[in-house]
């Protein structure tokens, strides 16, 4: 029966911590709208957040930009579970892989299927970024290349694909089939790698967005399709059907976007955000300003403002998943030593979620949480629990035989055992496992920023983005800084903890 | 003050008790002896019910000792046990080790001060190690602080289970002289498991010689020597004899 009761007092925590890290829903109680924007992790997709954002501030309405979310499903997942209201995507990205089972023929096919999920699309906003292949033009010269078809005669080229190019229905694998194309070097990378790539002669063909600003920095051709194998990806708003009764005027700014972004000028824009490091958010405004009229604020935060606001995120993310993370796995390692069997279970089932790739892990946690905080603490959560029950367990099941024997002779009730006896002797044991859990935790948390969690992740990921190595190291300095901080702060903690009759032994086993 | 009816226990493939039966008198010292693996362990681990009985049962003042781990815990504040090396908490002092079960029961602490220095002047323990760890005293202070431990509650029985193994000689001399006084000024009922003749013979009011999970022969000293039920008991008493022939070996 107590055990039973302990078990409803670790839910109600867990419970209790993950309403802490929910945040609550961000409307409040008076009439002013919110909208929700999102955007993919590239600057098109930023800056066109930042346009819609700015925008619909404009109005009067309050907005925020989740910038910068980790693919085209976590998107997708938060805007249908309502947790986003807009966001800037593509019609062929829609019916080619969101909607690909449903094999839409047109876009007014697209808009009906669209409207059964309750979401619906902006006219289009006026450029087409479909995907092409590019090479550096010399080489192209060189080798006599200008279509697709071109490629056939050379089999020895190397292909880097984006990872996304490489996986989905329209893309690598259905090009090749296409043009019948005999290369065998083909190897998946990050989008924003592939340039620096061609630069370094490590590949010579890559795929390209139409809009790329580095067509021109880099100096490549665009092969024809001359096939026209890539459909349009026009590019659209996806927005909630339940916006146009909430937020009306905003949602009637947000479409003076329609046909007013040509391809030519979202090259030029792409350009200055990604070549001339404007930030993006001052490249919107200068847009809107420019074109419509509308002037927005663009704010700035210092460095060390960032720094702050982002290692207060980050310990959030940290603290909350590891306490949650000791509340269950220190109880699972004291019945996984009391029950071996049960223990093995225990142990092979944590260990199993170990080898879950964490951005695999997060995507999957956005159904069941959403984006933002929770899912991250979740699947830090959940990747903490292994080291934690495995030292705890080890840790008790490491007491000599003569010593249990003689708790138990005493006649010390089971848990007057553990908590003066057990629990005590093998906490460096599980100390050393919550050390363990909290370095990598800290490393894993700058993932989080893929779901739009915030940390130390968010720095790194734009800094890839840009390729700006000091944005990257604004984001991995600190994050080092803060396992190290850590990994000193568990030592402190254990030599206050650990019981000194058990430091003396260990110093003497140890001489 | 026990009495064991038919009881074996086996573990695995090896029978470590045949179905034996024995009466443990009240206020004596009762001497288990026998070369190692003869079963004397296993049967002092089934008075305190670390170990329960496979077949037969074990009567202890009478009642037999109950199986559930929770009816065991009165008994047990009623049976002080120490095994060889102490077994003592290594991350508590010795004064903690000591007072240990004291402080779980919630005595006053003017009751647990006066049972500790009553301990401490019976087993001749200097009274300024008390603050040490284990990981700081000798192997005698340890098992002293374990005789300690073993009887803080004023228990009627005292299983010790090889309480002088690990100890150099003069030590272990040293300590079967203090044992035989507290013996003899606690009179309590003392089972003392040990494979030396000359500690049994000393320190035992009876002795009682096992092998191979049986009792050979129960009975005093000179009984096993005049009346030696079996030619193991006369051979496991000449093993333990000086060598003849001056008794040093070159």
């Amino acid at each position: 029966m107590s055990a039973s009761r302990s078990s409803h007092a670790w839910g109600l925590l867990l419970t209790l911590v993950l309403a802490a890290c929910g945040g609550g829903s961000p409307g409040s109680g008076d009439d002013v709208p919110t909208v929700r924007v999102g955007s993919k992790k590239f600057t098109e997709s930023v800056i066109l957040g930042d346009m819609v954002t700015q925008l619909a501030r404009s109005t009067g309405a309050r907005a925020v930009h989740r910038r910068e979310l980790g693919g085209t499903t976590v998107l997708w997942e938060a805007l249908r579970r309502g947790e986003l209201d807009v966001y800037p995507e593509y019609t062929g990205t829609l019916r080619q892989e969101l909607l690909s089972g449903r094999k839409l023929p047109d876009d007014a096919a697209l808009r009906e299927a669209l409207e059964e999920e309750g979401l619906r699309l902006s006219a289009p906003l006026g450029f087409n970024n479909t995907y092409a292949l590019g090479m550096k033009e010399a080489e192209a010269e060189r080798l006599g290349i200008r279509r697709i078809s071109d490629l056939l005669a050379h089999p020895e080229l190397r292909f880097g694909f984006s990872n996304e190019f490489m996986d989905r229905a329209d893309g690598w694998p259905a090009l090749r089939e296409r043009y019948r194309l005999p290369q065998r070097d083909v190897r998946g990378l990050d989008h924003d790698l592939a340039y620096r790539g061609l630069e370094s002669g490590a590949l010579q063909v890559t795929d390209l967005y139409s809009t790329d600003a580095e067509i021109a920095a880099y100096g490549l051709r665009v092969l024809e399709d001359d096939l026209h194998h890539f459909p349009a990806y026009d590019a659209v708003l996806l927005y909630r059907a339940d916006l146009e009764s909430r937020a009306p005027d905003a949602l009637a700014a947000l479409r003076r976007l329609e046909g007013r972004l040509s391809e030519a000028e979202m090259v030029k824009l792409n350009a200055r955000a990604r070549l001339e490091r404007t930030p993006e958010a001052q490249v919107a405004a200068d847009f809107l300003a420019s074109t419509l009229g509308i002037t927005a604020e663009v704010r700035g935060e210092s460095l060390s403002a960032r720094i702050w606001r982002r290692t207060r995120e980050h310990l959030f993310l940290v603290a909350v998943s590891l306490l949650a993370a000791l509340a269950l796995a220190i109880p699972l390692g004291v019945l996984a030593a009391r029950r071996p069997r049960l223990g093995q279970a225990v142990l092979g089932l944590a260990g199993i979620i170990q080898t879950v790739p964490s951005l695999a892990l997060l995507v999957v946690m956005i159904p069941l949480l959403g984006i933002g905080s929770r899912p991250a603490i979740a699947a830090l959560f959940l990747y903490s629990l292994l080291p934690i029950v495995r030292n705890t367990a080890a840790g008790l099941s490491g007491i000599p035989l003569e010593i249990r024997e003689s708790a138990e002779a005493l006649g010390l009730p089971s848990r007057a055992r553990l908590w003066r006896i057990e629990l005590p002797m093998a906490a460096p044991s599980i100390l050393a496992g919550i050390q363990t859990a909290a370095v990598i935790n800290v490393g894993t948390a700058t993932l989080g920023a893929l779901v739009g969690a915030g940390g130390y992740g968010q720095p790194i990921l734009t800094g890839i983005r840009l390729d700006d190595v000091g944005l990257i190291l604004e984001g991995a300095i600190p994050a080092a800084a803060l396992a190290l901080l850590a990994s000193a702060l568990f030592e402190a903690v254990e030599r206050a903890v650990v019981p000194k009759g058990l430091r003396l032994r260990a110093e003497s086993e140890s001489r | 003050m026990y009495e064991l009816q038919d009881v074996s226990k086996r573990f695995g493939a090896t029978q470590a008790l045949h179905p034996l039966s024995l009466r443990l008198p009240t206020g004596r010292t009762t001497v288990l002896l026998g070369p190692s693996g003869c079963g004397k362990s296993t049967l002092v681990r089934l008075l305190n019910g670390l170990l329960i009985p496979d077949t037969g049962r074990v009567l202890f003042d009478g009642k037999p000792l109950p199986r559930d781990t929770e009816a065991l815990l009165p008994v047990r504040h009623r049976v002080g046990y120490a095994l060889q090396g102490g077994g003592l908490f290594p991350h508590l002092s010795g004064e903690e080790n000591v007072t240990l079960m004291a402080r779980h029961l919630r005595w006053p602490a003017a009751r647990t001060r006066e049972r500790l220095a009553t301990l401490v002047e019976l087993t001749r323990f200097p009274a300024d190690a008390l603050a040490r760890y284990p990981a700081q005293l000798s192997g005698g202070q340890r098992q002293r602080v374990a005789l300690m431990r073993s009887l803080m509650l004023d228990p009627d029985v005292l299983l010790l289970d090889e309480p002088l193994g690990a100890l150099d000689p003069l030590v272990r001399h040293e300590l079967q002289g203090d044992l035989r006084a507290i013996f003899a000024r606690l009179r309590k009922t003392v089972v003392l498991v040990t494979h030396d003749l000359a500690e049994a013979g000393f320190l035992g009011d009876g002795i009682v010689l096992m092998r191979d999970g049986r009792v050979v022969q129960q009975g005093g000293l000179a009984d096993l020597e005049t009346r030696p039920a079996d030619p193991f008991v006369t051979r496991f008493i000449q093993a333990q004899r000086p060598v003849p022939g001056g008794g040093v070996v070159a």
